[in-house]
């Protein structure tokens, strides 16, 4: 397992400067969190990570091999997977066949069913459901799905961006148990999420982004610390 | 009114190639949200080069083992040099160069084989009829629907049993997420070009059945009237796409056979005038269910 690092990492769409010199650090079995309000820069991190977007100054990376420049493809064989916006399911395609699609990212072909053993176990709607259209599934279903497609991977990185979205509140606590345990499991996650306060509670550490710039960084014990969580948000 | 057997035997087999040439162009779309206006070039490229073999006197498998590697080789060259380098580029952009390529290829076809073209006659004696209960019908209509049922059988199995054909149809609906993935986008596009190409070549073969006379033009009809149809199913999708290259090859080999011979000039004026009015009124396509129109990554 190695760690991901991302130093001073800058993009720049057009004359906007979306993100500008954000340094952070991911080590194996920890959850670093991102926040920030809409437009801060959250998922142009990620995706310059994942080589959707180009950077334009900053490194990024995997242990000790460099990742920036490299095709999105590349990125995630190197051992980076991305559970994006909307998860992004096949909806057309069965549960089954969505997870057989992040086994492309796999570094090496043994033990498939090793594997999926694993994830069924983190996720048994995915076994349960198997056989059925992905877009059948309900939000927190597909979103499970999600994530379960970049473990199968098994990377040494999970990106997730905003998983919580439009999801209820119960399904969230769902979510949020299964990163945990993905961290136990000694992966390094990062979380990009607008839900601030569960996101501080649940993260080793997390980073205040706002208009591109590292603003801040929370610790566990700040969760409830309400004029921080503003503060960082307008200040 | 009597069914005319042997009328419906030909346009049966005439959609059945249709078919094929829909799903070569269906599978390329799928990938790169192309229409490969080339397409019939390929053909054409593969019609000459059994014309040539058997102007040379090789025998037949040797024309077919030629006609397999000219149209694969066009095709790889064509990813490579075309597609790959303009995959990022706007729609506009590709469908301009496909449209260059094509005339390029068949300016280099006259230039070489000149205004008259070349004989490819080594599989004609499949134009014979054989019999059933009265009935005559000519082998290469049995043959084509063979052929394009076996392809097309293949084509399913690898589509929906192997990992790259999982990865093409992953591709197609949502290239930026599969290659998140890690599916290879040049891997899977290489695929879809070759499998085109193979199918490019099959038609190739059979078309000179029917027209033993090779000329720059080769197939630039067909792959016209193929293009309505495909529309006419639904560009966005596989099946709809072949269904809708049957449909349009069935309809016209019919009513071309069907018609006497001094109507059936109108016949491309009938067929196209039924291709407007049909996506007037069902825009997506024929055989799609009720969704939007083309999706463009």
């Amino acid at each position: 397992m190695s760690a991901l690092v991302i130093d001073k990492l800058s993009v720049n769409y057009g004359a906007v400067r979306a993100v500008r010199d954000v340094s952070l650090e991911v080590k194996p079995g920890e959850i670093v969190g991102l926040i920030g309000p809409n437009g801060a820069g959250k998922s142009s991190t990620l995706h310059a990570v994942m080589g959707v977007v180009p950077a334009a100054g900053g490194e990024v990376r995997l242990g000790d091999r460099r990742l920036l420049g490299r095709r999105s493809e590349e990125v995630a064989r190197a051992g980076i997977a991305l559970v994006p916006e909307g998860r992004r399911i096949f909806a057309e395609l069965t549960v089954d066949e969505n997870l057989r699609l992040g086994l492309a990212g796999r570094r090496s072909r043994r033990d498939t069913a090793g594997v999926l053993a694993r994830i069924y176990e983190l996720f048994p709607v995915v076994k349960e459901f198997r056989a059925r259209q992905a877009g059948a599934l309900s939000g927190g279903q597909q979103q499970q799905l999600a994530i379960a497609r970049g473990l199968v991977a098994e990377p040494d990185v999970l990106l997730l961006d905003e998983p919580s979205l439009g999801l209820a509140p119960r399904v969230v606590d769902a979510v949020f148990e299964a990163l945990a345990a993905i961290r136990d499991r000694g992966l390094a996650v990062l979380l990009v999420e607008q839900r601030a306060q569960r996101t501080v509670a649940l993260a080793d550490r997390s980073h205040v982004l706002a208009n591109g710039e590292l603003r801040l960084t929370l610790g566990p014990g700040d969760a409830d610390d309400t004029d921080r969580l503003v503060a960082a948000y307008f200040g | 009114m009597t069914v005319d057997w042997q009328t419906i035997a030909d346009a049966t087999a005439q959609g059945a190639i249709y078919a094929l040439m829909a799903v070569g162009i269906g599978l390329v779309f799928g990938v790169l949200r192309l229409v490969n206006f080339a397409y019939g070039q390929l053909i054409m490229a593969g019609a000459f080069a059994l014309a040539m073999a058997s102007r040379w006197g090789w025998p037949v498998w040797g024309g077919i083992l030629l006609c397999f590697a000219v149209v694969i080789a066009l095709s790889m060259l064509m990813d490579r040099l075309l597609f790959r380098p303009l995959r990022t580029q706007s729609p506009a952009v590709m469908l301009v160069a496909t449209f260059a390529v094509a005339f390029l290829l068949q300016s280099i076809a006259l230039l070489w084989f000149g205004p008259l073209g070349r004989v490819a006659a080594s599989l004609a004696y499949l134009n014979r009829p054989f019999t059933i209960s009265g009935v005559e019908i000519r082998k290469i209509a049995v043959v084509a629907i063979a052929v394009a049922a076996v392809c097309l059988v293949a084509l399913v199995v690898l589509l929906e049993r192997t990992t790259v054909g999982l990865q093409m149809r992953a591709a197609a609906l949502d290239f930026r997420t599969a290659r998140l993935l890690g599916v290879r986008a040049n891997r899977v596009i290489a695929v879809a070009v070759l499998l085109s190409g193979v199918l490019a070549a099959i038609v190739a073969i059979m078309l000179t059945v029917q027209t033993p006379l090779v000329t720059s033009d080769f197939a630039l009809r067909d792959t016209i009237v193929v293009l309505a149809g495909v529309v006419l199913g639904g560009l966005n999708r596989l099946v709809p796409a072949t269904l809708g290259g049957f449909a349009i090859g069935f309809a016209s080999g019919f009513l071309g056979g069907a018609l006497p011979t001094e109507k059936s000039q109108y016949l491309p004026t009938f067929l196209f005038a039924a291709v407007i009015l049909v996506l007037l009124v069902r825009p997506a396509g024929l055989f799609t269910r009720g969704r939007g129109a083309v999706e463009r990554v």
